[in-house]
């Protein structure tokens, strides 16, 4: 069951990569991916009459966007990392975790997970 | 154990920055200058006392324990790198991102989860021209405060019909994200409408989105319900103080 699962995932993952290489070919003449802020947001508001501004910071120039990304990206990253790790490899004394769970609802007998 | 932890944290690390390296800017929150003054004031000023209770629980939540903290903070920056996640959808050809506050919202509540969402906004509005300054309460009352309140709400019903975690959380996700985006829709054929009669416009708008949020929103349910299960798996206690489970359920039958 376990590894249905498993390989269940890794096919979901490989046919949307799948569908997603796909599609880049067939968009290869437009050249674009658009966002929805473009092909929804943007185009709805233009037939409005309302146009986008640029941002009051406008990273929005050559590689700067790139650099900004990457480095948000890897800032999260990082701290996504080390919370996880905090939560889950650093984990709290059995001690603590023990009494939080018996405060809580007065707890009786083995959990799972717990070690 | 410890490299082993160094290095998934480094693979993690690795991943979301390779994920995040635009093309181009393309950005899904409602850009800088769409909305009029006076709606973008509006959302704005509807989107403040919301922050406030977010304040508030978590002033509330840190005296009372401070051992939710990494919790709080692993949220955040999931929150932060999934909105602003251009995941491309193969079968509309355009991308879009998933919001993430369905999850934030079921581990530390809804309030803590609008103020999770407020700061992953406001960063990228300021340094990652993603979303804009001015429709910031905007973005904020779709993402944070009904994408959180949807998919909170969505969890305890379904929990309290006693479906299983997966399918709470599932739910939870897929409902966060779709909420997310018909109060886009209801911002925008507000704040754009002009002389136009409001109802054609909200659905012209929501009917354009669904080719990339119907599978998006699949696809975060999905990843809420993962992150729910794993959770569950590695720190049921956690999810005991925070009540989203019974103690009852956490032990070996």
């Amino acid at each position: 069951m376990k590894a249905f699962r498993y390989w269940l995932m890794v096919c979901l993952v490989c046919s949307w990569f799948l569908g997603v290489a796909s599609s880049a070919q067939a968009e290869e003449k437009t050249g674009k991916w658009p966002g929805v802020d473009e092909s929804v947001v943007e185009k709805i508001a233009k037939a409005q009459g309302r146009e986008a501004r640029e941002p009051i910071i406008n990273t929005d120039q050559g590689d700067l966007l790139l650099f900004v990304f990457l480095l948000a990206g890897a800032i999260g990253g990082f701290a996504a990392g080390y919370y996880w790790r905090r939560l889950i490899t650093e984990k709290a004394p059995l001690a603590n975790r023990t009494a939080n769970l018996d405060e809580t609802e007065g707890l009786k007998g083995p959990r799972r997970d717990l070690h | 154990m410890k490299v082993r932890a160094n290095l998934t944290s480094f693979s993690i690390l690795l991943i979301v920055a390779g994920w995040l390296i635009p093309g181009n800017a393309r950005a899904m929150h409602i850009s800088e200058g769409i909305l009029p003054f006076s709606w973008a004031a509006f959302w704005f000023l509807t989107a403040v006392p919301f922050l406030a209770y977010g304040l508030y629980r978590l002033k509330k939540l840190s005296r009372e324990d401070l051992s939710f903290k990494p919790l709080v903070g692993l949220l955040a920056a999931f929150v932060f790198i999934i909105s602003c996640l251009p995941v491309p959808v193969p079968s509309a050809g355009t991308c879009s991102h998933p919001c993430g506050t369905g999850l934030s919202a079921i581990l530390v509540g809804p309030g803590i989860s609008i103020l999770i969402a407020g700061v992953a906004l406001l960063i990228q509005a300021l340094f990652l021209a993603h979303g804009g300054l001015s429709t910031l309460g905007a973005n904020l009352m779709a993402m944070g405060v009904m994408g959180s309140i949807a998919g909170f709400v969505t969890f305890k019903l379904m929990r309290g019909l006693r479906l299983n975690l997966a399918v709470a959380g599932f739910a939870a996700g897929l409902l966060a994200d779709w909420a997310t985006y018909l109060t886009t829709s209801v911002v925008l054929a507000s704040g754009i409408r002009g002389e136009s009669a409001f109802l054609p416009l909200f659905w012209k708008i929501v009917i354009a989105f669904i080719p990339t949020q119907l599978p998006l929103g699949i696809l975060e349910g999905a990843m809420t319900a993962g992150m729910v299960i794993l959770l569950s798996k590695k720190r049921p206690d956690l999810l005991v103080k925070m009540r989203i489970l019974k103690s009852a359920e956490v032990l070996i039958p």
